[in-house]
């Protein structure tokens, strides 16, 4: 997936010219990028893009759009040739020496980007677009193998000595090695409940490799946790908040990808991915105090019931997710906390790791 | 006609506790025939409830006539002088109305001259000189010098008047304010005489009297004495004048806006006006002939109530109910006057007079069950569709105007029918719709919120047609609403004629003639968005193509020359094909 991106931008540009010149309205041919077009693999473990693809014709009412994304495409190509990046913003912020087809804000500016990454069905940073936000936090016994940016020399960084602190994940970890004897991954949906497992040790009680998402997770992060996963072969638990929210987008993307990035689901998915909880069983189990499911969780419950192929294809989860619309109630990760603030640690998490093969798939 | 004489009904007066509502009603003036029927005190004589009691004898002793004065002085807010200001406006407004009134009746084009000065700062002369028929010698003292006398009252025919009581009550504001008398100067024709009057009003007794009189040499009165405006030859017509107490402000809802909206309504009239400040404006005549004149009709049962039909019966000089029926209403026949008062129980020889003392109600009852033809329509002038454009366009210079005037229709049974005009674009925006209300041809100036014009145009759903309005408010937008209700009777919610009475059939036709002009004003505005946005496409074609360009050099390394040719000929492409769309 490291091919470079420039012969295609060419390409792309050239038939563009030619129609051009044949007096022809020139098209650019898009994936379709919602959950509509993919189809779950199951044995691969990711969402597939479907060939459903949109066509945008060069008229009166696109020419707009259409020279902003030629203009994106060839911000690109520089980017690429000269070895350097732009963040999303900076993209946005260059675009406005662009006179009339600037960007006016900066949610234009990604749009047009999102379609450029789908129309060359790659991943953005192999267009020189990099993400503001960071990729993750970890923390445990993980050595991770990087290399000086000025030097290129080999750097060994040791995940346990960060302190209170922890490891960030970078943009690109591609390149990145790992050395690690920790028998799984666990995979933690909020910092807050990070913070608690790293400030009482956890992964050493526990021999693991935390890592926090901060909500949905980045693709540097999946990617980064699938690199590492399949390197060392070691199993990945999931613990987000029990609603639909923590189930249907933060776990579901995490595993098998995003109906948005359908394209490039293929290296940012997790499917080794098994989710711990919170379950709605445990709320159940662990009487946990609850708060009511509110109408958007029901909705995107429900939806996710009726539109989405990866519930659809796992009965279990469809099961779960009919039992927590019932029930008609929520549990957070630190809902835990009602029976002592350590007992996620003394005893749900012990109590869990003992049997993965009780998790949800 | 007959004289009218004012009937004043006597009522306690001095007291200390709040009138009783029922003795409050007795107070209204009331004119009656000759006849004089004295109405007897009622409920002002009722008991109360109070611990003090009085007897008859004594509530009698407090029981006496009220002069006419003193009924203006306590209900002059009724007739439009409640305020320095508004009595300048009902000034002019009484002496034009009157003036356009009398012109056209005698078929004249009516020419107006207009001219306030101010003597001080609180006192004001007013002259309003038209070129009507004139009044004769005999006729000027009543008309000017007693309230209540006029010819309008017990018609129904559209006109501006309705009461007789305006430009006598202005006369009276003026005498009460600066003791100065009402001046008239009046030419019946060229060949004959003209005469002047100064005419004060004895308030005690509700008639006039003539403070001076002269002759006038047949080439008309002498002009103003500041040589101003009415210097005009003036041979036949009438002029007025009043010095009154009063302040001056610009603006819609002074004499200047009065003025501007009365020469829109009134397309044949020519008006001059010279305000207080000097400043001469010039309303020339818009349209050459006089409007078809309205005709007078009878009342139509349906559109009476008891209290009139009572008046009508103790007034009618029938022999019997059946030809009072007949004589004294519209579309009732003689059967069908004879069905009616069959299902009234009354025998059909039975006196008006009779009628009235022991019958009254159930001949009501029988005219309501009694199915009749509408009234005559065909009585009524309206502006015409064609007027109320040019009009408008006189006065708002705007981007888009549409008119429309309604056939008649009907409430309480009298004819009425709606105009509506709109002007829109090219005024100030971002602020309410301006609303100009008339009712047969008068501008009505006050009380926009009470009437139901300003009620229709509300509840008019102007997003149909691609105006902003929030929830009960006027349509947010740079355009002015001319609405004009034309009848043989406007029900006004008060003497003092400003707002129009919210009857469900009158809203109804206002709606209808406002959804008239939106619907054509909607075409309009989209029109000119779809123009809008064919202007957008064009300049994006001129915009982005250059950019396409500078990409593909960008990308694909291509020298200039190329490039411009790529621009050239995808411009050339979408062009065409946009006119193809």
């Amino acid at each position: 997936m490291t091919e470079s991106v420039v012969p295609k931008i060419k390409k792309e540009a050239k038939s563009v010219e030619e129609a051009i010149l044949k007096r022809k309205k020139p098209s650019l041919h898009f994936p379709i990028r919602s959950l509509a077009n993919v189809r779950y693999l199951e044995k691969e473990g990711y969402f597939e893009i479907r060939g459903k693809k949109k066509e945008r014709t060069l008229t009166v009412n696109t020419v707009k759009t259409f020279a902003q994304t030629l203009r994106m495409m060839a911000l690109s190509k520089t980017l690429v040739e000269t070895d350097d990046i732009a963040t999303k913003r900076e993209a946005y912020y260059v675009s406005k020496n662009w006179d009339e087809a600037r960007f006016l804000e900066q949610t234009e500016s990604d749009t047009v980007m999102d379609d450029v990454e789908a129309l060359f069905e790659v991943n953005r940073e192999q267009l020189g677009f990099v993400p503001e936000e960071k990729g993750g936090d970890v923390s445990g016994s993980l050595v991770v193998i990087d290399k000086d940016p000025n030097t290129g020399k080999e750097i060994r960084i040791d995940c346990t000595k960060f302190g209170s602190g922890a490891y960030s994940i970078p943009i690109s970890v591609e390149d990145l090695k790992f050395e690690t004897k920790a028998k799984f991954i666990l995979v933690i949906e909020t910092a807050g409940m990070f913070q608690r497992l790293v400030k009482h040790g956890y992964w050493k009680k526990a021999n693991c490799i935390l890592v926090s998402m901060g909500g949905v997770p980045t693709r540097a992060c999946r990617r980064f946790i699938r690199r590492l996963a399949d390197a060392q072969k070691i199993p990945v638990y999931v613990f987000v908040d029990g609603d639909p929210y923590g189930i249907s987008n933060i776990y579901r993307t995490f595993k098998v990808g995003s109906g948005n990035a359908a394209h490039i689901n293929e290296f940012f998915c997790v499917p080794q991915a098994r989710f711990l909880g919170i379950t709605p069983q445990d709320i159940l189990d662990y009487k946990l105090p609850t708060h009511p499911l509110k109408e958007v969780d029901v909705k995107r419950a429900k939806d996710a019931l009726k539109n989405d192929p990866f519930f659809l294809h796992h009965k279990e989860w469809a099961k779960a997710i009919e039992h927590l619309v019932s029930m008609g109630v929520r549990a957070e990760q630190q809902a835990l906390a009602a029976h002592g603030l350590n007992y996620v640690i003394d005893t749900y998490l012990p109590e869990k790791i003992k049997h993965p093969e009780k998790f949800l798939p | 006609m007959a004289k009218r004489q004012l009937e004043l009904i006597p009522r306690n007066e001095k007291k200390e506790r709040p009138v009783k509502k029922g003795a409050r009603k007795t107070a209204v003036l009331k004119a009656s025939p000759a006849s004089r029927v004295k109405a007897v005190p009622k409920s002002a004589a009722k008991k109360k409830p109070e611990a003090v009691r009085l007897t008859a004898a004594d509530l009698a002793t407090r029981q006496r006539e009220i002069s006419v004065s003193e009924f203006f002085t306590k209900n002059r807010h009724l007739l439009g002088f409640d305020s320095p200001a508004k009595a300048l406006l009902t000034t002019v407004k009484e002496a034009v109305d009157n003036a356009l009134d009398a012109c056209e009746e005698a078929g004249i084009l009516p020419d107006l001259v207009i001219v306030i000065s101010e003597i001080t700062e609180t006192r004001y002369r007013v002259v309003v000189q038209d070129n009507g028929p004139g009044i004769v010698k005999a006729q000027i003292p009543r008309i000017f010098g007693q309230l209540l006398y006029g010819s309008k009252f017990h018609t129904l025919r559209q006109a501006r008047g309705q009461q007789g009581i305006g430009i006598s009550a202005a006369g009276m504001y003026g005498q009460l304010t600066t003791g100065k008398p009402i001046k008239i100067a009046s030419h019946t024709g060229s060949k004959k005489p003209g005469h002047e009057y100064e005419i004060q009003i004895d308030t005690k007794r509700n008639q006039p009297v003539i403070v001076s009189e002269r002759e006038l040499d047949s080439k008309g009165p002498e002009p103003d004495k500041e040589k101003r405006a009415v210097a005009r030859a003036f041979e036949q017509g009438t002029r007025v004048e009043l010095e009154i107490e009063a302040t001056y402000k610009k603006g819609r809802h002074s004499v200047d806006g009065y003025v501007e909206q009365t020469a829109m309504a009134n397309p044949h009239a020519s008006v001059t006006y010279v305000a207080p400040d000097g400043e001469r404006h010039e309303y020339p005549r818009v349209a050459k002939e006089l409007p078809k004149p309205p005709l007078e009709i009878k009342p139509h049962p349906h559109g009476v109530e008891l209290g009139i039909l009572l008046k009508m019966l103790h007034e009618s000089k029938a022999r019997n109910v059946v030809s009072f029926l007949h004589g004294e209403f519209s579309r009732v026949s003689g059967p069908v006057a004879e069905e009616i008062a069959k299902s009234a129980g009354l025998p059909l020889t039975m006196s008006p007079l009779k009628a009235a003392r022991e019958q009254a109600e159930s001949l009501y009852k029988a005219i309501q069950a009694t199915k009749l033809m509408a009234p005559q329509s065909n009585v009524l002038s309206p502006i015409g569709e064609e007027l109320l454009l040019e009009g408008l366009k006189k006065q708002v210079t705007a981007d888009f105007y549409a008119a429309t005037s309604r056939s008649p229709a009907v409430y309480r049974g009298n004819p009425f029918l709606v105009e509506a005009a709109l002007a829109y674009g090219g005024l100030p925006g971002d602020e309410l719709a301006t609303m100009i209300r008339f009712a047969n041809r008068v501008p009505l100036l006050y009380q926009q919120s009470a009437c139901a014009i300003t009620k229709s145009v509300i509840q008019t759903t102007w997003k149909n047609y691609g105006i902003q309005q929030s929830r009960g408010a006027l349509p947010m937008a740079p355009m002015v609403l001319m609405v004009h209700i034309a009848s043989v009777w406007v029900p006004f919610t008060s003497e003092s004629k400003e707002a129009v009475a919210s009857y469900p059939e009158i809203m109804k036709e206002i709606k209808l003639a406002l959804q008239d002009v939106g619907r054509k004003l909607g075409l309009y505005i989209r029109r000119g968005l779809r123009e809008a946005d064919a202007e957008k496409k064009r300049s994006y074609i001129e915009k982005y193509i250059p950019h396409i360009g500078i990409a593909l050099q960008e990308i694909l390394g291509i020298d200039d020359k190329r490039k411009e040719k790529v621009c050239a000929t995808l411009k050339d492409t979408l062009e065409r094909s946009r006119k193809n769309d």
